[in-house]
């Protein structure tokens, strides 16, 4: 412990900054280790197969860049006007008559922000059944 | 170099000697990691070495690795079709070096029972440089065990210098090997020539 104790005058953070520093030294260290094992000592090999991306024995086949479609937003929308929104109706509902007005206020703007999520859906013909 | 006479003696005494090569060899052998690869039922006779009864990590070699990445040792434990040859031989091609193959069982071997069947590849050898082939329809998980035995003796009695170095230290020993294609009636090729040279049968 004689090397941990402090000076009087020392700053109190001087140890948490040393045990920071060796901390990250100590998890450097064997990934430096590694690279450099890697680097200079092991023997490479490298071939059209061991270099592919994909290990299951299939040869991978098409292009990784593929489009996606990010519709995921329209029903992230309607997560929330469905679901969360009855979460925080409920407390709503059960403390209504002991709330503030600013409180109420606030929660008419909240369920307004969410109504009008709902109307944008409607509008844009997300609820219709294709 | 130390005589066999004296480190013995040595070793009686609690004086343990070793070369930089034994150590490395010993290192090696004792931390096989296998690929985890089932073809057949001999996959099953696989799990269960690795398991409790048989613990195959009183050997170093129950890490199996379910990436060949990470892997050095393929125990091709089973039926091979023509259809799964190619994948076979890829698998082998992405493990690092220095690696070993085990051919478990009568069907990676030869095509075993199934050897007649049109789909049936008749043995792993005819692709890949088998280290060590395990007879048996399956083999019991001591036959595995038996067999990586085997193999440790063969790691730890290889040369780090010479022609019988590892395949890592060796940059003449090609890395991949070709992988077959499918064909028409059969794969292409049927064989690696430079690996499978079987002796031809002559008759007087």
């Amino acid at each position: 412990m004689g090397v941990l104790t402090m000076e009087p005058n020392q700053n109190p953070y001087l140890v948490l900054a040393l045990l920071a520093g060796a901390a990250v030294v100590f998890a450097l260290t064997p990934l430096l280790a590694a690279w450099a094992w890697a680097r200079f000592f092991s023997p490479q090999k490298p071939g059209q197969d061991k270099n592919d991306t994909y290990e299951c024995g299939l040869k991978s086949s098409g292009d990784a860049w593929i489009h996606f479609r990010s519709e995921y937003y329209l029903y992230g929308i309607i997560f929330l006007v469905f679901d969360v929104e009855t979460i925080f109706l409920l407390p709503f509902a059960v403390s209504f008559t002991g709330l503030t007005v600013g409180a109420f206020v606030a929660m008419i703007i909240f369920l307004v922000l969410l109504m009008e999520g709902l109307v944008w859906a409607w509008r844009k013909g997300f609820l219709t059944w294709r | 170099m130390i005589d066999e006479g004296l480190k013995s003696e040595l070793q009686k005494q609690g004086v343990y000697v070793t070369s930089l090569q034994e150590l490395y060899n010993w290192g090696r052998a004792n931390s096989v990691w296998p690929l985890t690869f089932g073809l057949a039922c001999c996959a099953i006779e696989m799990m269960a070495a690795s398991m409790s009864r048989f613990d195959l990590a009183r050997f170093g070699a129950e890490v199996f690795r379910p990436s060949p990445r990470q892997a050095d040792l393929m125990i091709v434990a089973g039926t091979v079709t023509k259809k799964m040859a190619p994948l076979v031989v890829r698998l082998y091609n992405q493990m690092p070096e220095p690696k070993y193959v085990i051919a478990m069982g009568a069907c990676a071997i030869s095509g075993g029972p199934f050897k007649q069947g049109y789909n049936v590849l008749k043995g792993i050898d005819r692709y890949l440089p088998v280290d060590v082939a395990i007879p048996g329809c399956p083999p019991r998980p001591e036959a595995l065990i038996h067999a990586i035995m085997t193999l440790q003796e063969k790691i730890r009695n290889q040369d780090l210098t010479g022609p019988n170095r590892p395949r890592h230290l060796n940059a003449e020993i090609e890395g991949e090997y070709p992988v077959p294609a499918y064909g028409k009636h059969d794969l292409e090729p049927p064989k690696n020539p430079d690996l499978w040279n079987p002796p031809t049968m002559t008759r007087k």
